[in-house]
């Protein structure tokens, strides 16, 4: 009788499934080989590179300010500071001074990308957990932001507002304003987010306990960002190695020590609210100044190897360039957070169920465009 | 521990490693049989536990393949750059360090996909990225005349 109830639940059998590589919850076109017992999952392998577009080979054969351009399309949700990892390296490598005013915006951008970042991960978040209500509050606010950007940078999503010794143009002159009415704004919308889900009984249900990182997985996998510092990992960038204007302002590290998915999910919430602390402490002061230096028109970077790392949405992005001296690159390599924190999905989804892998796989945050680079 | 500490204690543990002071970070060039070994004790020394591997790249310089690893300490904070090298084109291979530092699983794996560098000991080393037929993009010599433009 067992045997009959084992073989009718498939329970003694292994199933392999293919999740995507067009799936709504992948986020893009990320393909899971998923190996079930049961509804159990028993392994999960990422199959890639769906968009790889040899980013890295590319950049062998372009200039520096070229380079910029292509490094939106990795993370398109961080461009600014995937941007802004690139100038600072280039920046670095020529020891240019930068204005103070760069700093600032510069600090001021990459936070407000940050906010927008999360907002629209809460939204498809929520989504993938089956309440769709969330993906309107998530993107209207988000429309916001994008508002902002495209007054002063042209581009809504992909902005490409830096260049190698400071920013394209000036801000808009209703920057600052634009910028303290959103903050005011989203202050008092959050606690919508939380009555929305943070509070709700069935996404409690559904992320407390499940996909659990340790820190000692957490540092060996290297997983960063919201998601490793919700295992406890200090790992944010702006604290350790702080760039642009983070060692003039005081923010809190958002960590947590349990490390699954419910705390992961609210690392990012609060990491939205220091992110907003930041804003206010900058935006009334941005010094008066030029908003680039002038550089040469062809750059060359002298012989040798540059490493900087940011900090983005997702985690940290590290730009490791090699130069032989020529206009171009002899090597490029992205360090690019979401393949990282890919490498973890098998070993935390492992013996949950396919339903949970959705919610795992979301609170990972993945761009898959930053994947494949 | 400061750096020259740093490289005496490097040093102690593994003598064949030339310890260069770049502008950023320590270098360690490390000749390939040795790497495991180092690495196991990097990370496994409570002085120095250099527990997280962040950044690992694959090059091509030309003559030789080579592989950099970017190595940090999460307790006190301090970088070190290893650095192998084999003047072998054919069949380059290395240590995989994919169960000391469990990231460089997929990190080798993308080396092996786009320097065609292999590791041995790594679980589970295939193509990532491209087919399988496809040859490998990031090595100088490489020749594909439909998508790269020389001028």
């Amino acid at each position: 009788m067992e045997e009959t109830m084992k073989e009718i639940t498939g329970e003694d059998q292994k199933y392999v499934i293919n999740m995507g590589p067009q799936h709504p919850s992948t986020h893009g076109v990320l393909r899971l080989v998923v190996s079930l017992k049961g509804e159990i999952v028993r392994n999960v392998e990422p199959h890639i590179g769906y968009v790889h577009r040899g980013m890295e080979k590319m950049c062998e054969s372009i200039t520096y300010p070229q380079i910029i351009h292509l490094t939106d399309r990795m993370d398109y949700l961080s461009a600014h500071i995937n941007n802004e990892a690139v100038c600072l390296n280039v920046e670095k490598a020529l020891e240019i001074d930068i204005p103070d005013r760069v700093r600032v915006i510069r600090t001021i951008m990459s936070e407000l990308t940050r906010i927008q970042s999360h907002q629209l991960w809460w939204a498809s978040f929520g989504m993938d957990l089956g309440g769709l209500t969330c993906f309107f509050y998530g993107l209207r606010d988000r429309e916001k932001i994008m508002d902002i950007f495209e007054e002063t940078c042209g581009g809504r999503l992909i902005v490409s507002y830096n260049c190698p010794g400071g920013l394209m143009y000036d801000i808009h002159p209703n920057f600052q304003k634009r910028t303290k009415d959103f903050i005011k704004y989203f202050r008092k919308i959050l606690p919508e987010y939380d009555q929305l889900l943070t509070g709700n009984v069935i996404f409690k249900e559904r992320t407390r306990g499940i996909g659990r990182l340790s820190l000692e997985d957490a540092i060996s996998y290297g997983v960063t960002g919201p998601s490793g510092r919700a295992s406890g990992f200090s790992c944010d960038v702006r604290k350790h190695d702080p760039y642009s204007a983070y060692d003039r302002v005081n923010f809190r590290e958002v960590l947590f020590n349990d490390g699954d998915t419910y705390h992961r999910y609210l690392a990012r919430i609060e990491e939205m609210k220091e992110s907003m602390n930041i804003i206010d402490q900058l935006i009334d002061n941005i010094p008066e100044g030029p908003f680039a230096v002038k550089m040469k028109p062809v750059i060359k970077l002298p012989e040798g190897e540059y490493y900087q790392r940011v900090e983005t949405a997702r985690g940290e992005l590290g730009v490791f360039i090699i130069s032989d001296g020529n206009k171009n690159p002899y090597r490029v390599k992205f360090r690019s957070p979401s393949f990282v924190n890919l490498s973890v999905l098998n070993l935390i989804s492992k013996d949950f169920k396919i339903a949970d892998l959705v919610a795992i796989a979301g609170s990972l945050d993945f761009v898959i465009p930053d994947i494949d680079r | 521990m400061d750096k020259g500490q740093l490289a005496e204690f490097i040093k102690l543990l593994d003598s064949e490693v030339d310890i260069r002071e770049e502008k950023q970070f320590t270098e360690l060039n490390v000749p390939g049989p040795n790497l495991y070994a180092l690495g196991k004790k990097l990370k496994e020394n409570q002085e120095i536990s250099f527990d997280f591997l962040f950044c690992l790249t694959g090059v091509d310089y030309g003559q030789d393949l080579g592989v950099v690893y970017h190595i940090r300490s999460t307790k006190h904070q301090q970088t070190v750059v290893l650095k192998v090298r084999t003047s072998d084109r054919k069949n380059p291979q290395f240590d995989s360090v994919a169960d000391i530092w469990r990231t460089a699983e997929f990190h080798e794996r993308e080396v092996f996909d786009l320097l065609g560098i292999r590791f041995i000991n790594h679980p589970d080393l295939r193509r990532f990225f491209l087919p399988p037929s496809y040859g490998f993009p990031l090595r100088k010599d490489f020749v594909d005349d439909l998508n790269i433009v020389t001028k």
